[in-house]
């Protein structure tokens, strides 16, 4: 006579062996069951969808309105970075400028020549280094290149030229004037 | 195929503990190196006797019941699988929970691990890796009318009890059938020849 064995192949019970209909409402969104688990309904679906595009768009307002704010704002004062002197043929200096935050890089290309560019790769905001040997500067993240004199880029991911520090001469002091968007 | 008729039967008065269980549980590619199954001794002091513990795919399962992480599931031909991994903290509720002590917590790599029944076997019709090498079928897996014809004096049964909480299991133990006594104490120290006619089974109808 063969054993009859209870067939296994519903779902999961619950402890106390009640009904699911008697069973806490966590029960149903914390199932055991993989299938239930899985289950994403159509208007749950639609609800993340509906969100997700509604915070993307108050994002977009959020980041004009910082614009439109910072539109007021005067323009960041002159800075002093260093004396021609303290600086060799190819050397080069970290300084922040406009804000504290915001790291610039200064390099003396020749006798008379600077440039100076923000520190942060406009990929993902890693420390960028000089190479006057090469003409570069060289972001170790992901291998990215800019252009030496103009800052645009050159190779690798990053999407726009690092922001040029416009420069001034004065009685062999150097002093960061402002901040252009951008070489070209 | 759909494997929904083939059961999983764990009979432990079979067990000679050879470890092969042990062995070919950690060659599966899934978790190489590491064995998903116990092979434990009852009272070491006093027997060699041992036991396979496999995961006994419980129909409520007390792992995830007590799982903080939403991370353990049961998937719908009721096996209760290994932790998911990115929702396990590894923090060893269900090793505690589990009344047959199958779970087992990697700290290193924050993730539950246990028995899933080798599911990318089993889920396609093929056996357990334990099942296919036990030497003495004590992991056996096939259909009810098999086990029946195979193990006589045996029934399998599903349902457990611990303290107040019942248990009924998708995985079967095989327990002897009808009252279990030795007709004859059998001294099995004794010389083959002292033996004979001292059949410890006789009682018993077959």
């Amino acid at each position: 006579m063969a054993t009859p064995i209870p067939e296994q192949d519903t779902i999961s019970i619950p402890p106390d062996g009640r009904p699911a209909a008697e069973q806490p409402a966590w029960r149903q969104d914390f199932p055991i069951d993989w299938p239930q688990d899985e289950y994403v309904e159509r208007r749950d679906f639609v609800k993340f969808l509906t969100l997700t595009s509604f915070a993307f768009v108050v994002g977009q307002f959020w980041i004009a309105g910082k614009q439109w704010l910072r539109r007021g704002e005067a323009p960041p004062g002159a800075l002093r970075i260093a004396s021609i002197a303290d600086i060799a043929v190819g050397g080069s200096l970290v300084f922040d400028y406009p804000g504290v935050h915001d790291s610039c890089i200064l390099v003396r290309l020749s006798d008379t020549e600077f440039v100076a560019f923000g520190q942060k790769c406009t990929h993902l905001s890693c420390a960028v280094i000089p190479k006057p040997e090469e003409g570069v500067f060289h972001c170790p993240c992901h291998e990215g290149l800019f252009d030496l004199r103009t800052g645009r880029q050159l190779a690798g991911p990053p999407p726009r030229p690092l922001p040029k520090v416009t420069l001034a001469v004065r009685d062999g002091e150097i002093f960061a004037t402002g901040v252009a968007a951008g070489g070209a | 195929m759909k494997p929904d008729h083939l059961r999983f039967f764990i009979d432990p008065s079979r067990c000679i503990g050879c470890q092969s269980c042990v062995q070919a549980c950690t060659e599966c590619d899934t978790h190489r190196g590491e064995s998903m199954i116990h092979l434990e001794f009852i009272d070491r002091a006093a027997s060699v006797q041992t036991v396979p513990v496999v995961c006994m795919h419980c129909d409520q399962p007390t792992c995830a019941e007590v799982c903080p992480a939403d991370a353990i599931k049961r998937t719908a031909d009721g096996v209760v699988q290994s932790a998911r991994k990115p929702r396990c903290i590894a923090c060893g509720n269900c090793v505690v929970a589990c009344p047959f002590g199958v779970p087992e917590v990697h700290e290193e790599r924050k993730l539950m691990m246990k028995c899933d029944m080798c599911y990318d076997r089993t889920s396609i019709g093929k056996k357990p890796m334990c099942a296919t090498v036990c030497p003495s079928q004590a992991l056996y897996y096939g259909t009810a009318e098999e086990i029946d014809r195979l193990r006589p004096m045996s029934t399998p049964s599903n349902r457990f009890q611990f303290g107040n909480q019942v248990i009924t299991t998708r995985v079967f133990v095989m327990w002897p059938r009808g009252p279990v006594t030795l007709a004859v104490p059998l001294d099995i120290t004794a010389p083959l020849a002292d033996r004979a006619g001292a059949d410890p089974f006789a009682h018993v109808e077959l």
